[in-house]
This record gives structure tokens, sequence and C-alpha cells, in this order.
């Protein structure tokens, strides 16, 4: 797609979230608590994309995110891409990588486990990256997500 | 100090040294080391046995005991949080021992305590004074912890016992011989803790004489009518999982038969007489076990 045909305005400088399942664009804001961001962001959906029928984007001004915010992304929306834009040009991509703890992301799905049961930020380690395979901290009971 | 939440977190050499400290208690059992010393026991879920031994574990250290022994006469019944109940307990005690129907409650409390926490059983999760009484038993009937043939009997789905004696063993190359019917048999993720770790085991659905005969701890949990979907099934198992007597003819003269308490059936009443019957003796080791571990948790020398 060529620059005039672009369906949301260009970015001077910051992040453009792209290639977001149309269904998951609010709750990548939530994640990112971009509700509460200052500087302008476009929120696109249902945008026609080769690779997944239809897309969701984000486009944020002046914002870059750390790599602690981006992994909170890795439960939700594995595949989506982080384009780092400075001066209208994307100078680096980031994808998104699953760390090795999710700390209050991910709802613990034994009724029985503490977390679910304390004012408390669940807790779970990551014990196989490809199988995309959890272990809650506290009930130990696995999760595949 | 620190906490004991479940046997994953102690290392071969940890287990070996708290059963030697357990022996020198059984030895004397009545010492003064935790003179002065406050030891709360919080059950959050009533379990009288396990209560009564740790509570008797400190007395005969000579320390004081404060606690509840039920949820309903403690500030949970009012709503209270975990975390709160635990801070304030940890005001006035120098080390807590909980039971909690929550799973995780243990290592929860663990991370907010400032005074150590043993888990006295969270839910179907994790019950370490019970896996080390376990280990005591087996190794003291046996003189050692090394390559014995141990045949697990009954719910070994939702037995929390066999799966915490799995994971202990894995020091101490066992032959497993997992005996259950097929709605209660070992689940996937504990043989593959065993394949991954080593440990041999085979699996049967009846308990055979063979079995019996080329065992040298048979291990017997409760099979219960609840955990059946199709009570024709219970029916008909219920029977298959009694030991009696007359089976343990021919067996190892080593031969031991652990239950963790209480049995509902699955032991004859004629085996109690059998020399191979060590089930009482079992519970009372869990006092020695626990004195050890209070000590251990408060960097007591025993």
């Amino acid at each position: 797609m060529k620059k005039e045909e672009l369906l949301v305005a260009a970015l001077k400088n910051g992040t453009v979230i792209d290639h977001i399942p149309s269904g998951l664009v609010f709750k990548i804001v939530d994640l990112l608590d971009l509700q509460h961001e200052q500087s302008s962001v476009t929120i696109g959906y249902n945008l026609e994309s080769e690779k997944i029928g239809r897309k969701g984007i984000i486009k944020v001004a002046d914002r870059f995110f750390s790599d602690e915010e981006i992994s909170r992304l890795s439960v939700t929306a594995p595949n989506v891409v982080l384009n780092i834009i400075r001066d209208y040009e994307v100078v680096e991509k980031k994808t998104v990588v699953i760390p090795d703890e999710l700390h209050g992301i991910v709802r613990c799905p034994n009724p029985k486990c503490i977390s679910n049961n304390e004012p408390m930020a669940s807790f779970f380690h990551v014990i196989n990256k490809e199988e995309r395979l959890l272990k809650c901290h506290y009930c130990e009971k696995e999760l595949n997500v | 100090m620190h906490s004991l939440v479940t046997i994953a977190d102690l290392e071969k050499e940890k287990i070996l040294s708290l059963l030697a400290s357990a022996a020198r208690f059984e030895a004397q059992p009545n010492r003064k080391t935790l003179d002065g010393r406050v030891v709360a026991t919080l059950f959050f879920e009533p379990s009288t046995r396990t209560r009564l031994s740790f509570e008797t574990a400190a007395n005969r250290l000579g320390a004081r005991v404060i606690g509840f022994s039920d949820a309903a006469t403690s500030s949970s019944s009012k709503g209270e949080s975990l975390k709160d109940t635990i801070m304030m307990v940890s005001n006035y005690a120098d080390i807590i021992v909980m039971r909690h129907h929550l799973e995780g409650a243990a290592r929860y409390a663990s991370e907010v305590s400032p005074v150590p926490i043993i888990n006295a059983g969270d839910g179907a999760n994790q019950h370490p004074s019970q896996t080390m009484l376990d280990l005591y038993s087996i190794q003291k009937t046996q003189g050692t912890l090394d390559d014995l043939d141990i045949c697990l009997v009954g719910d070994l789905k939702y037995g929390r016992t066999v799966h915490s004696l799995i994971m202990a063993m894995r020091h101490f190359h066992p032959h497993f011989h997992f005996v259950a019917p097929t709605e209660l048999a070992m689940p996937a993720e504990h043989k593959l803790y065993c394949r991954e770790h080593g440990i041999d085991y085979d699996e049967h659905t009846e308990l055979t004489q063979q079995l019996i005969d080329n065992s040298d701890i048979i291990y017997m949990t409760r099979v219960q009518r609840e955990r059946f979907t199709d009570l024709m099934e219970y029916e008909r198992v219920k029977n298959v999982y009694v030991l009696r007597a007359e089976q343990l003819r021919h067996t190892r003269d080593n031969l031991r038969i652990l239950h963790p308490l209480p049995r509902v059936g699955e032991i004859a009443y004629d085996v109690d007489d059998c020399p191979q019957a060590y089930y009482f003796q079992q519970a009372k080791n869990g006092l020695f076990v626990r004195q050890a571990l209070i000590c251990d948790c408060l960097d007591v020398e025993s």
C-alpha cells in the first residue's frame, strides 16, 4: 500500500502497533493503559489486511514502549508488531517476546487458587515458551494460553 | 529463618539432614529447645490429626501454642483477608503453622509474613510434613531410601500425598508400581515428571498377589466414593482395593504397609495384627518429623 492510500494519518515520532486481530484492539488499549495516555492516540480497526483479513492498528505519538510493557501483550496478542517511528521512518520493528514471568496479566483458572480469593496480583511462571505453557506460582496448576 | 511450603523446595541433602534430626527427636522427644517461644497454629480448615501432631511437637519442644482450629472461630469468618490475619499473628508468634482450604495459600502467606510459615496443607496442593513423615517411615523400616520397590495403591489421581511422595523420592532411584482403577489412574503430568527425572514406574489396575509379594512398601490410599462419576464403577472397584491379612503370608520380610490415614476400609482390620502393618507408627513418626521441621525453620540446633 502506498503512502497516499494510508487509511490513518502518518506518525512523525512514536509507535505503531500493527497486525492486531480486530477484536483485540481495546484489550491492548487496556493492557498498555492507553486510556490515560496524554499524547495523541489513533485507533483503527476492521481495516483490510492481506495477512490476517481484518486487522486493528494503534498509533501512539511520541511514545515508545519498554520491553516490560510489550511483554504484557504476549498472552493476548503474541503476533502484533510494534513499529518504532522516528521522523516518519520505521527505524525498528519489535515483536512481542513472552517473558519468564507474568505478573497480574493472566487470571488463574483454578477457582480454589489463593490468587482468585485474595486482593493480590496473579503470578505465573512461563515453563515452555513454544508450547505457551504457564504454571501458577501459587496453586502450581499448569495453564496453556 | 525460612518457610516450608513444598517438598519440591528441598534438596536431597536437606531431606536427609531433616530425617536425621527427626531420628534424634525420636530418641529424645522432650526438650526445652524452644523455651519461651510461641508457635501459632492457624487451621483455616479443620484437621484434628495434623493440628494435634504439630501442637504436640511444639509443646514437647517447650514452646507455647496459640491459634485456632476452625476458620469459623477466626476473623476470616468476618471477611478478613489471609494477609491481614497473617500480619496480625506474626506480631505475636515466632512461627506460623497453617492449613488452608485454598491452593497456594501457604506460598502467599510465606511471601507476606515476616516470620516463617510451615504449610500444614493447602487444599489439594501440598502437605510437606506428611511427605517428610512418609520418607521417615520408609527410611526407618527399610534402613535406606535407595532402590526400593514402592507400590502406590488407590486414588492416584487426586491423592496429593502420593504425588508429593513421588517428587520427594526422585533423589533415591525408586521403582514405583501404580495400582489404581482407570478412573483414578496416575495423571499424565506426574508420569511425565517420573520420565523427566528418570524414575522407573509401571501401571496396574489390580493389586495382584505378585505385586504384594515383590514390594518393599505398599502405600495404601482412600478410594472415595465422591470421586466417581459412575457409582457402579465405585461398587465394583472398592473391594478390589482392600488389603487383607491372608494376602500377606508370603511377602518380603521387610514389607511395610503405609497409609496417610484416616482409612475407611481399604485396609481390613485383621491386617492391624500383621507385622507388616505400620500405619499407626507412621502417624506417630509425624511428631518427630514436625519437631525437626519447626526447629529447622527457626534455625534452631536440634
